[in-house]
């Protein structure tokens, strides 16, 4: 099983911990994972923003790194979900589909391909889940607030693997966080009383670390918690499933 | 409540809102209490989900076989000794009520809600023409009496306190001042109206549903406004969109169901009322409007906006309605289904909308008709992007962007990535012009990399 590692471009560039972690702990699990060198960007932050007619190069380069791949697995639910809905190609469609099948998001990777049920690690600590809604709502990651249907949550089956952590039960716990791509400076207002909101959310339950399956949310939260000066920190889930300490 | 003419935009009006942090927390929670009510009665349906996509389906084939259905409509209603007008725009359909209203030489009417005599502007038209309208909808009345625009379709006046609405109904209704007990200003808004509802010859009604197969039309509300007002005139106008048709009376089953509970939490409204004939000696009209609507239909993209039954559960769960008010919208219907509606009337003039929303996709799982709301929010965005309806500056940055993530020679191998990406990425900028930075820090830039750190140590395994 080839397994390409997708790094989310703003992982690499200021959050590198985080893609080493997720190569760690793929790598602990045994599997044989690779990082094509020339990856740049999936082209969310374009098409988001309404220029997804821009991403025609960048989803040509995304195929020439990951086409010879079984897998391809990355710590970012919302980049999963735009190659998964939004990789095309002019030239060879039939291999943009099929990466398009073979995407997947780190947790779902853990659950469904490699059905992971025990994690030697550890990470004692009081910790809120925060829901990034493009692993939540777009890839299914856990049940929906909305949805009638029954309980799941691949995040948290996970972190409750995990010796000594301790999962709080939020007030919401499915409400987004504001970031929200170019929205966090076009509507700076609402996206941080959405942040500010989220992060009382988590304090007044008494959170020592907020985690995600979304750097990009958790960049936008910790931004307000060191305003705020708050001694709450952030941690990718990558990083505390491969918490060894 | 800002309307102030030099405000135009949803960011410049929801940071006008948010000037008032308490009164934001306010509306946040009162309307995520109806968000909560909506889930508990929902959960109370095992088979929630599947009425849903019922309903859904059913809405996708009156789209489909729109034409036809509207044909049998007409023809039962006309069956029935009711008068149907048929209107293209806004303004047809306002000259078509006023020439009815004016012909029975009335200058008072009462109207029960309906979203489309907003859409229309049909009170702001009947005043110009000297025919006072009053809103018998409480929440209606209530915005009415302040001049201003609902800024929620189930509750136009969710954005006003109790102790405002006591104030208003001082001024305009001679309560006694202070007095904002809920109970007190119900009886006192029930007397006034009372009176209008007496004298009142014309009642124009919504519709909520227009049952193909009987010709009838179905008004669902809470207070009986719309029944007292019909029963009581000699004339009920009744105003539709065309998409409002379901095809047979046993389809009515499915919709009351999800309409109160999306709503508002509740089984079903007070009032779900059938009016199929005028009775005696009474004119029934029911109007009939397309406004965009058949060049809607046109579009695979965008046509399953049409299926929204106007429950709003999508206002009541958005996260960016909760936090800037109905008027940050600045169309008669706000929020998310709002979002995407309206640019399709005017695309230069609701060009912010579709981008006053973080994709969270709420919107679409309570949607009670299925309507994938964020994603025609993504694609309304690419239109108008091609269209030209964007700021210069963005599309600089951002075709700038693409050109550097295209090309992972200058991305990787310059050395100046994280400037790179600064550059382009606007909410990376470290200075007091950078909206980031109002209210967050900036990240931390890492001594190195992630590429960086693999060429370093797992450099034999890269490609």
């Amino acid at each position: 099983m080839r397994v390409a590692l997708f790094v989310p471009c703003y992982i690499d560039q200021f959050y590198p911990q985080v893609a080493i972690a997720t190569l760690g702990l793929l790598e602990r699990l045994g599997v044989d994972v690779t990082y094509p060198v020339n990856q740049t960007c999936c082209g969310q932050p374009m098409a988001n923003a309404g220029f997804e007619h821009t991403t025609k190069e960048t989803n040509e380069l995304f195929i020439s790194n990951f086409h010879d791949s079984d897998f391809i697995v990355s710590p970012s639910g919302s980049c999963v979900l735009h190659v998964k809905h939004h990789l095309h190609s002019h030239t060879n469609e039939a291999v943009a589909s099929n990466i398009r099948k073979k995407v997947f998001e780190l947790t779902e990777f853990l659950t469904d391909v490699l059905q992971v049920k025990t994690i030697k690690s550890r990470f004692p600590y009081v910790v809120g889940l925060h829901q990034s809604c493009h692993g939540q709502r777009g890839l299914m990651l856990s049940q929906m607030s909305e949805i009638v249907g029954p309980a799941f949550s691949k995040t948290e089956s996970l972190l409750n693997m995990v010796d000594g952590l301790k999962l709080v039960a939020l007030d919401r716990k499915d409400e987004c966080c504001g970031f929200g791509g170019t929205f966090c400076v076009t509507e700076e207002a609402v996206s941080v009383k959405m942040g500010f909101d989220r992060v009382l959310d988590h304090s007044s339950h008494g959170v020592e670390y907020i985690t995600g399956n979304d750097m990009s949310c958790l960049m936008h939260l910790e931004g307000i918690l060191r305003r705020q000066k708050s001694l709450i920190k952030v941690a990718h889930v990558a990083e505390i499933l491969n918490a060894t300490a | 409540m800002e309307t102030s003419e030099n405000i135009r935009d949803h960011a410049q009006r929801s940071t006008a809102f948010n000037q008032d942090e308490q009164r934001v927390n306010w509306h946040d929670k009162t309307l995520w209490f109806i968000r909560e009510k909506r889930d508990k009665a929902a959960w109370q349906i095992p088979e929630w989900e599947m009425l849903r996509e019922q309903a859904s389906q059913i809405k996708g084939n009156v789209l489909t076989n729109l034409q036809r259905y509207l044909l049998q409509f007409e023809h039962c209603m006309l069956e029935n000794g009711i008068q149907v007008h048929w209107a293209a725009t806004p303004e047809e359909h306002n000259s078509i009520v006023y020439d009815i209203i004016r012909k029975k030489d009335v200058k008072q009417i009462v109207k029960s809600k309906s979203m489309l005599t907003e859409e229309c502007h049909l009170n702001e038209y009947l005043e110009a023409h000297g025919v006072d309208v009053v809103d018998t909808d409480l929440g209606e009345r209530i915005v009415q009496l302040a001049n201003e625009p609902p800024s929620h379709i189930v509750l136009p006046c969710i954005h006003w306190k109790k102790e405002e609405i006591g104030e208003l109904f001082h001024k305009h209704l001679g309560t006694p001042k202070g007095n904002a007990d809920p109970q007190f200003l119900t009886s006192a808004a029930r007397a006034h109206l009372r009176q209008r509802f007496m004298t009142s010859r014309v009642a124009i009604t919504g519709v909520n549903f227009a049952v193909a197969e009987t010709g009838e039309i179905v008004v669902c509300t809470n207070e009986g406004n719309a029944d007292l007002g019909v029963q009581l005139a000699d004339v009920h106008i009744a105003c539709m969109g065309i998409e409002k048709i379901i095809p047979q009376r046993k389809h009515l089953g499915i919709f009351l169901r999800l309409l109160a509970r999306s709503a508002t939490g509740q089984p079903i409204t007070t009032y779900s009322s059938h009016f199929k004939k005028p009775r005696p000696g009474q004119e029934m009209h029911v109007v009939l409007v397309d406004n965009g609507r058949s060049e809607r239909l046109k579009s695979d993209d965008f046509r399953n906006a049409l299926k929204c039954i106007r429950c709003g559960a999508c206002m009541n769960t958005c996260p960016v309605y909760r936090r800037s008010g109905g008027h940050s919208y600045h169309y008669a219907i706000a929020g998310p289904i709002g979002s995407i509606l309206a640019p399709g009337l005017d695309m230069k003039k609701y060009a912010d909308l579709p981008f006053a929303s973080t994709l969270c996709g709420s919107c679409s799982n309570v949607c009670p008709v299925k309507i994938d709301i964020h994603d025609q929010l993504y694609k309304w965005r690419q239109v108008l992007v091609k269209n030209g309806h964007v700021h210069p500056g963005k599309s600089f940055g951002m075709k700038g962007m693409a050109t550097i993530l295209s090309n992972p020679k200058i991305f990787k191998w310059s050395g100046t990535l994280g400037r790179t990406l600064m550059k382009f990425l606007p909410f990376l900028i470290s200075n007091r012009l950078n909206p980031w930075y109002k209210h967050r820090e900036m990240p931390q830039p890492p001594p190195q990399s992630f590429s960086a750190w693999y060429r370093q140590n797992r450099k034999q395994d890269g490609k």
